[in-house]
């Protein structure tokens, strides 16, 4: 059994647990806690250790997703979760400018962890106060090569279409070392 | 959409600079400690600024601070032209001969940057950006380079939070982004400044570049903030740390130890594996 992965990971609340649930087969199987702490009390549950969902792709593959903890305390699950991984996804919530510097850092540290492709998701475009995902492409700081792709995470076909622009990110990638390989 | 938040969270140099490389249209909207200021855009340049209540006319008042104007003479046009707009105003001003059109275009220009200027020592207010939104065509506007007001704001950045957060690290180094030649030709730089360009090499760390010009952390974070909110330099890539031993996927949650696709494997069974995901995911 071949096993690929790939993780999602974004500042607290960015809807990290809600786009692996977009397309998870199995229940998220996720850890979350009530949140006793006021600063973050603006929903019920958070994810504390990590989010995990499954894709089968056949008898011999699987996907698995990984969702990384949303708070601060648990940044030190990071370095663990990145190891082995195929691609990742940086989810923004795009109506709270006030995390957005908080993602362009989560993007640093996970670009300082390996060299895959990423892509950013700009969360919540279903909400009045989304940015516009080029602003944030300007406002991060984005490479131009980095994609930024809209997303609602309650609604599959974004994610679907997040995933899908990552997995070409990492063909394309495939495809120059390819190039290198022959030269 | 929307495009709006707290200067808390974002520099008015980080502002302007995405106005600038959006190009936006429209009006922004900051209050702070019970102050408005309005900043217009066309297409990514500066148009006009304004600080406090609205008023019907502001072109005497613009002469006036510019010095073109004595208090007197401008306290006497401003009763006798009630009703009429700053461009007429402007008009008869020449007219008269009290004042030359590069007087006007010079007074508002500066009156413009005074206001944005001060903007730049708001650290905290909400902002909002209606696209679209444009002053009265009755009012002149000056188009103003958007590079050269990034670069002058930063210079007047006091606050080390800000920059220690935008630039950690000074081991990275930089490089120009494309052509730098026409965009620097628009911006006035100081001697200190120019020292920095000159340095700017992918080889040189910013650490090394302040060594070399005897600037301190502080001061070269502040010049390489504007620099590269004016899209002079971009921070040059870093190479990732070495890979460690890759950990199998699907090993921390408690099931069947599963093969991770290790880097050595052939890239024609990558990419098979990477295209039987990708057709699993459209079938979802
Ligand atoms: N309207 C809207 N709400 C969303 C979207 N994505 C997530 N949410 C909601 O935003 C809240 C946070 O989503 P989560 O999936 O819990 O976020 P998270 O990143 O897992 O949060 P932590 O684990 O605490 O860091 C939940 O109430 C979600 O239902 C979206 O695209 N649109
Ligand atoms: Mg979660």
């Amino acid at each position: 059994m071949q096993a690929a992965k790939m993780v999602i990971t974004g500042p607290f609340s960015s809807g990290k647990t809600e786009f692996i649930g977009a397309v998870s087969e199995i229940d998220v199987v996720s850890t979350e806690r009530k949140i006793t702490s006021s600063a973050e009390q603006i929903k019920e549950t958070t994810t504390v250790a990590m989010d995990f969902g499954r894709i089968t792709v056949g008898d011999d593959l699987v996907l698995y997703l990984f969702g990384t903890p949303g708070q601060r305390r648990f940044d030190f699950m990071w370095d663990i979760l990145s190891q082995g991984m195929l691609g990742f996804v940086v989810m923004v919530d795009s109506t709270k400018p006030e995390t957005f510097r908080e993602a362009k850092r989560i993007l640093e540290t996970f670009e300082g962890y390996a060299s895959t492709p990423y892509v950013v998701a700009a969360n919540k475009q279903d909400m009045e106060d989304a940015w516009e995902p080029e602003d944030l492409r300007i406002i991060l700081r984005l490479r131009p090569e980095v994609k930024i792709l809209p997303c609602v995470a309650t609604d599959k076909e974004t994610v679907k279409n997040v995933l899908l622009e990552l997995l070409y990110s990492i063909l394309e990638e495939l495809d120059k070392e390819e190039s290198a390989q022959h030269n | 959409m929307a495009l709006k938040g707290n200067l808390r969270d974002f520099s008015t140099t980080q502002l302007l600079n995405l106005i600038n490389l959006a190009r936006k249209t429209g009006t922004l909207t900051i209050q702070s400690n019970g102050e408005v200021a309005n900043m217009s855009f066309q297409e990514g340049k500066l148009i006009y600024a304004h600080l406090g209540a609205e008023r019907e006319n502001y072109l005497a008042q613009f002469l006036h601070n510019a010095g073109k104007l004595s208090k007197e003479q401008a306290d006497i046009i401003e009763t006798r032209v009630q009703g009429k707009s700053d461009k007429q105003i402007g008009r008869l001003l020449i007219q008269a001969g009290h004042v030359t059109q590069s007087d006007i275009i010079q007074s508002v220009r500066q009156n413009i940057l005074n206001v944005v200027y001060k903007l730049f020592t708001w650290v905290e207010g909400l902002f909002r950006f209606e696209a679209n939104q444009l002053p009265p065509p009755t009012l002149i506007t000056i188009p103003i380079d958007l590079e050269s007001v990034i670069m002058e704001g930063s210079r007047r950045l006091q606050e080390w939070e800000i920059l220690q957060e935008e630039l950690p690290d000074l081991d990275v180094s930089l490089r120009f982004t494309e052509r730098p030649d026409a965009r620097l030709r628009n911006i006035n730089l100081t001697v200190e400044e120019w020292k920095v360009i000159s340095l700017i090499d992918p080889r040189n760390s910013m650490r090394k570049i302040a060594q070399a010009n005897n600037l301190s952390d502080f001061e070269i974070r502040r010049i390489i903030y504007g620099m590269l909110q004016a899209g002079l330099v971009t921070l040059v890539q870093q190479p990732a740390k070495p890979r460690q031993q890759p950990i199998q996927a699907g090993e921390s949650p408690r099931r069947k130890r599963a093969k991770a696709a290790p880097p050595t494997e052939s890239l024609a069974t990558r990419r098979s594996m990477v295209e039987r995901i990708m057709d699993r995911i459209r079938g979802l």
